[in-house]
């Protein structure tokens, strides 16, 4: 059976052209990028060079502000933690409710175990966020705000210039987390006034594993992992040569497509979210249509739950997400869609599509042939179908 | 993903005796669409007594729609009395076994069974299934009576297990004091059981002046010392019948978990060792 892949928000596939970059440093460039000897010295100039390519789809000024990681959940731990470190008076942190958990667990972590203040700034129904309470709840104990770019659930996009903007003329560090728009959306960080900023690899066809953290230059840093110089004595561990090469690999990549994401991509899914909403009744569609991410659109079929509708449609390897509470082992369905104010009945019958530019558009009449079936079986069962 | 077993996946993909029988002898229905899964179950008698169909509706994820499957497979050709007899176990047997998250989904068909009964019985009306009892967890509407029956029949051993079995506790987690309480209860019951021994009342009912003074020497000589170990104490205010009036000092007084501290630790302690009708409030 072929597999229909709509589920890019989770992870993506690992480019060819990442695999074959990589597959030189795990056979025969396996040294050690720290090494005096010219065989591992030599490794060091690939990972520079990744570098670069990582600063150039940022539209960093210097390679010197990335910092290579493991993953999007160690980039957000290590420049909230950076902040609080550098300005142990403040114990004031802004996030809203809509983040992902790397960010809100990380927060409610601080505000249960350290002391810290947390402020969960609200969003409206389309989990666009309120600005006016955004400004309203900086302090001057405020150590870091952290507003993520584009959700990962909804794809609606934060206001990150304004955001960046208050931020900046109140002189508190600004983080975001842009593991979903980083290979999405344009980002020129040379016009935005963003302190930190997180990606990760496996979300723009680099492999798991790796991730980065940008750190503007001139910000305060305090390492979040201690040990070794590695990555100028702001992350230790010895480099991860072979998958941060493929994140440079893939950061190029990206760059290349990024006009078939905002063309193509977005066409697809277009024609996808039409095709549901002309051929099953009871949809809705959750986030901000006129201010999203181009891959991403999230459904809500009335009456039915998201799980049965997700293993039904695997059925037929079509592999897509929902925002339902039996999806995720808790009881409770999305807290993204429950922060909009969607109730609980319909969170748990959300269906999260998201395309990758290695979608085609035979693949979206499949999913369009085979989902009304499914939903109509579905509603037969269903006390209130 | 969940490791489904390929009966579940089964009765999920192919669900047996969907639908709702129009004029039937019984009918329950449990859950609800803001909880995330709800069922609808209706059954008629043969003249045999025996029943004779069996129908479900059910909102839910896979595991919710296999239990409804199983469960009206399970009832036909049964009489209510055999019927009665299935526990939640029993059905999540007859899949092949359940995810421990998914247990709850074979509690819910025992519940719509047992709604179902008492309906036919004239006990109620069926919809919505009245619920029983106190109810304990209320984010999800869960009653002491069905936590009880799941511990017995399941015999679990932790809160965890309670929340994946009945849903009580997994939403704003304010019950979990309680729920240990009623775990510690029915632990209690069921090792007594095994020691062949029957429950009773205390053995000798204390004088308020001899409560007074176990209270006192208690709180003195041994929980005292220990909240002292992590820079804290406790002062004894009052008691008042079985309720102890206590002080927090140090530590205590300031932190967030000492509400917790005093009822899990204070109140279990005089609970063992003065009466088990005890309770402990704070004063300030």
């Amino acid at each position: 059976m072929k597999t229909i892949y709509v589920d890019n928000n989770a992870t993506t596939k690992v480019a060819p052209e990442v695999v074959s970059a990589m597959l030189p440093f795990f056979n025969d460039m396996w040294g050690n990028p720290s090494s005096m000897h010219t065989f591992g010295g030599q490794v060091a100039k690939h990972v520079e060079k990744a570098r670069e390519q990582v600063a150039k789809i940022l539209g960093a000024q210097r390679t010197s502000e990335i910092v290579f990681t493991s993953c999007g959940t160690e980039s957000d731990n290590a420049a909230i933690r950076a902040a609080l470190a550098t300005t142990p008076e403040k114990k004031h942190i802004v996030t809203n409710t809509v983040e992902h958990p790397a960010v809100l667990n990380l927060c409610q972590h601080l505000e249960k175990h350290e002391g810290i203040e947390v402020t969960y700034v609200p969003v409206d129904a389309k989990g666009r966020l309120n600005l006016e309470q955004f400004k309203a709840s900086l302090r001057d104990d405020t150590a870091i705000v952290s507003m993520m770019w584009a959700n990962n659930e909804t794809g609606t996009i934060f206001p990150i210039d304004e955001i960046a903007q208050i931020t900046h003329e109140r002189g508190i560090p600004f983080h975001t987390d842009a593991v979903q728009a980083v290979g999405k959306l344009p980002i020129d960080l040379k016009k935005t006034p963003i302190d930190f900023l997180t990606l990760s690899g496996h979300k723009l066809h680099a492999s798991k594993g790796v991730g980065a953290l940008y750190v503007r230059r001139g910000t305060k840093f305090l390492p979040y992992i201690i040990g070794g110089h590695q990555e100028s004595g702001r992350r230790g561990g010895t480099e991860n040569v072979p998958l941060i090469v493929g994140l440079g690999a893939a950061c190029e990549l990206a760059m290349k497509y990024m006009q078939d994401e905002q063309t193509r991509v977005i066409k697809l899914r277009d024609k996808l979210e039409a095709g549901i909403l002309e051929r099953v009744k009871r949809v809705t569609v959750n986030g901000d249509p006129d201010n999203r991410l181009p891959n991403t659109t999230n459904t809500s079929f009335e009456s039915i739950e998201g799980e049965a509708i997700l293993l039904m449609l695997n059925e037929f390897g079509i592999c897509a997400s929902s925002g339902s509470a039996c999806t995720s082992g808790s009881l409770e369905p999305s807290h993204v869609l429950l922060s909009m104010g969607i109730p609980h009945e319909k969170a748990h019958g959300s269906i999260r599509w998201s395309l990758s530019r290695y979608n085609t558009e035979e693949e979206i009449d499949f999913i369009l042939e085979k989902l009304p079936p499914v939903i109509e079986h579905l509603r037969k069962l269903s006390p209130v179908g | 993903m969940w490791n489904y077993s390929k009966k579940v996946i089964d009765h999920f993909l192919h669900p047996h005796n969907v639908g709702e029988i129009e004029n039937p002898d019984g009918m329950g229905e449990v859950g609800s669409l803001a909880c995330g899964d709800m069922l609808r179950l209706t059954f008629t008698l043969g003249e045999d007594g025996r029943i004779k169909d069996a129908k479900f509706k059910t909102f839910g994820c896979a595991s919710a729609i296999a239990s409804s499957s199983a469960l009206t497979e399970m009832m036909k050709g049964k009489t209510l009395e055999e019927a009665e007899k299935i526990t939640n176990k029993d059905i999540a047997e007859f899949l092949g076994g359940l995810p421990d998250e998914k247990m709850h989904c074979s509690v819910m068909g025992r519940e719509a069974l047992e709604a179902a009964i008492e309906n036919y019985r004239g006990e109620s009306n069926g919809k919505p299934h009245e619920l029983e009892g106190r109810v304990v967890c209320k984010c999800f509407g869960v009653t002491e009576q069905v936590i009880r029956e799941a511990i017995k029949v399941n015999s679990l051993t932790t809160v965890e297990e309670i929340t994946h079995f009945t849903k009580a506790g997994g939403g704003c987690t304010l019950c979990h004091d309680e729920l240990k309480k009623i775990l510690e209860e029915e632990q209690g019951i069921a090792a007594a059981k095994t020691e062949g021994k029957e429950i009773t009342v205390e053995a000798k009912v204390l004088t308020n002046i001899e409560k007074l003074h176990r209270v006192e020497e208690l709180l003195k000589n041994r929980i005292a010392p220990a909240l002292a170990q992590d820079g804290g104490g406790v002062e004894l205010v009052d008691v008042d019948k079985d309720v102890v009036y206590v002080r927090l000092k140090g530590a205590c007084a300031s932190c967030p978990a000492s509400e917790r501290t005093m009822r899990q630790f204070i109140e279990k302690e005089l609970q063992k060792e003065v009466t088990q009708s005890i309770r402990v409030e704070e004063t300030v």
